[in-house]
């Protein structure tokens, strides 16, 4: 799950100052789970830019908006999508640029993507993921540090392990406490003496911008 | 070769101080400590951007260090650097003489005076030492060959008081593992529970120097247990300094007789001040 972010309507207007005629587009999927781009968000912000001067050309929920393809039919079978100066977009990244990929409209950004979420209970999202390509859960007790931990510490806890408390923000615990503990439960925590080597960073490296297959290789 | 390594061997009771390099270029103050600490210590450790606050680096400010004819242990963090701006800094520091270093983690950006500063974190403490060990074996750390390797005598940082334990000694097992070969810790306050902490240790046989902390009032005594990580300053010794006509000259005292105490457990001191670098030269003169 995308956990998005809605942005001030002051900075979406700016970016919108060229067009008038405005179409919005949602997403079925983690946007509306988000609470920021499903039926309600959608209604919201034609409303907003209604009474903001704008003319709204009317709204689209694909089921899923980062799938280029699906778009691709969805938009060109609208004619009030075709009317638009512009779209306004209710999506993660993903969604933006599959909407971007598959119009030539101008298009705007309405969220911003705040990261990969764990879904506690609806509408709460834990940040568990930071998509590295280089995981390490078979060596944490399943906890991720990379994205736990501030400094997304390999070989923790570090200095700054106050009783239990992480230096950064002390209402939050330490990480490799809650990794050492959960090791401790089944008399594993001597594995914490091993050297974990530094990430190879596999998720930083160039990729050819062209389309993947679904085993994951370049083609 | 590090004097500092030979101390060690010889079982001299170490002695090294803590000094930061200044924010800004004028560097006359600074020199005049090294002058003034000459002969006294066995080293002075100089920090980097410690506590995330941005002075001059602390590569250059070692090196001034050592044109006095003092050794210095250059302190090095992860926070600011990718593995590949900390192996030349090392390669860097080496060429220039450059013989002891201290592998830290460092402070997180958040807490200093840049917090929007990117946090790194490329390496961490454990895999800056082994990076070490292997420059010294004449190999970077993707294993290509050096011209000419580093001669690098590598520490890290302890915190002796730390709750819970465990996870910490695991930690320090594996800085061991990953090439430490002396540990300086955080300032030390209770001497029976740093005697304590030092006999469940004494099992890795490495060198312990413990730190000492130079206090100069009640309020920054106060200041240091909420404000900086793994220092814990006991409330009798608060209730010295709030009781004392001459605090500044009480916070001498304690760390006098805690100096006393310390030469029994542990292989050395490390001193450090808060901003009063001429409190180090009044404790070394009544030691």
């Amino acid at each position: 799950m995308i956990v998005t972010d809605k942005k001030p309507l002051q900075e979406v207007l700016e970016a919108l100052s060229e067009y008038n005629r405005i179409f919005v587009v949602g997403c079925g999927s983690c946007a509306a789970a988000s609470r920021t781009g499903g039926e309600d968000e959608c209604k919201a912000w034609i409303r907003d830019l209604g009474s903001k001067g704008k003319e709204p050309a009317g709204y689209l929920i694909p089921e899923e908006t980062c799938h280029v393809f699906l778009l691709k039919s969805m938009i060109r079978q609208s004619e009030a999508a075709s009317s638009a100066d512009a779209f306004l977009v209710l999506a993660c990244g993903a969604g933006i640029q599959a909407v971007s990929a598959a119009s030539d409209k101008p298009i705007v950004a309405g969220l911003n993507s705040m990261f990969l979420g764990t879904t506690y209970r609806a509408g709460e999202f834990l940040k568990y993921c930071s998509m590295c390509g280089n995981c390490v859960l078979s060596y944490t007790a399943g906890i991720c540090p990379v994205t736990r931990c501030p400094k997304g510490l390999l070989n923790g806890p570090c200095g700054g392990m106050i009783n239990s408390m992480c230096e950064v923000d002390n209402s939050m615990k330490c990480i490799w406490i809650d990794i050492y503990e959960r090791l401790r439960l089944r008399n594993k925590q001597n594995v914490l003496t091993a050297i974990n080597k530094p990430k190879t960073n596999n998720s930083m490296k160039h990729r050819k911008v062209e389309p993947l297959k679904f085993s994951g290789k370049a083609r | 070769m590090s004097l500092l390594r030979d101390a060690i061997k010889n079982n001299e009771f170490v002695i090294t101080a803590e000094l930061s390099p200044r924010k800004g270029t004028l560097v006359t103050n600074f020199i005049k400590m090294v002058h003034s600490l000459k002969g006294r210590v066995h080293a002075i450790n100089i920090t980097d951007n410690q506590r995330a606050i941005m002075r001059m680096s602390s590569l250059a400010a070692s090196y001034l260090v050592l044109r006095e004819g003092v050794e210095p242990v250059y302190q090095i963090t992860c926070r600011d650097r990718n593995r590949l701006a900390l192996q030349s800094d090392l390669l860097g520091a080496s060429a220039l003489g450059i013989k002891n270093v201290l592998a830290l983690t460092g402070d997180h950006p958040s807490a200093g005076d840049f917090p929007e500063a990117k946090p790194v974190f490329d390496l961490d403490a454990t895999t800056l030492l082994h990076t070490i060990t292997k420059l010294n074996s004449g190999f970077d750390l993707n294993d290509h060959p050096l011209k000419g390797h580093t001669d690098l005598f590598a520490g890290a940082a302890l915190t002796p008081q730390a709750q819970p334990l465990e996870p910490v000694l695991l930690a320090m097992e594996r800085k061991i593992n990953a090439g430490a070969k002396f540990f300086q810790t955080q300032p030390v306050f209770d001497t029976d529970a740093f005697a304590s902490f030092m006999s469940k240790i004494n099992r890795f046989g490495i060198p312990v120097m413990a730190g000492i902390l130079l206090l100069h009032s009640a309020e920054q005594a106060v200041n240091l247990n909420t404000q900086v990580p793994g220092i814990h300053i006991p409330d009798t010794l608060i209730k010295r300094l709030e009781s004392s006509s001459d605090p500044h000259n009480e916070g001498i005292d304690i760390a006098v007789e805690l100096t006393g105490r310390l030469r029994g457990i542990s292989r050395g001191m490390h001193i450090m001040t808060v901003g009063q670098e001429r409190d180090i030269l009044t404790l070394l003169e009544r030691i």
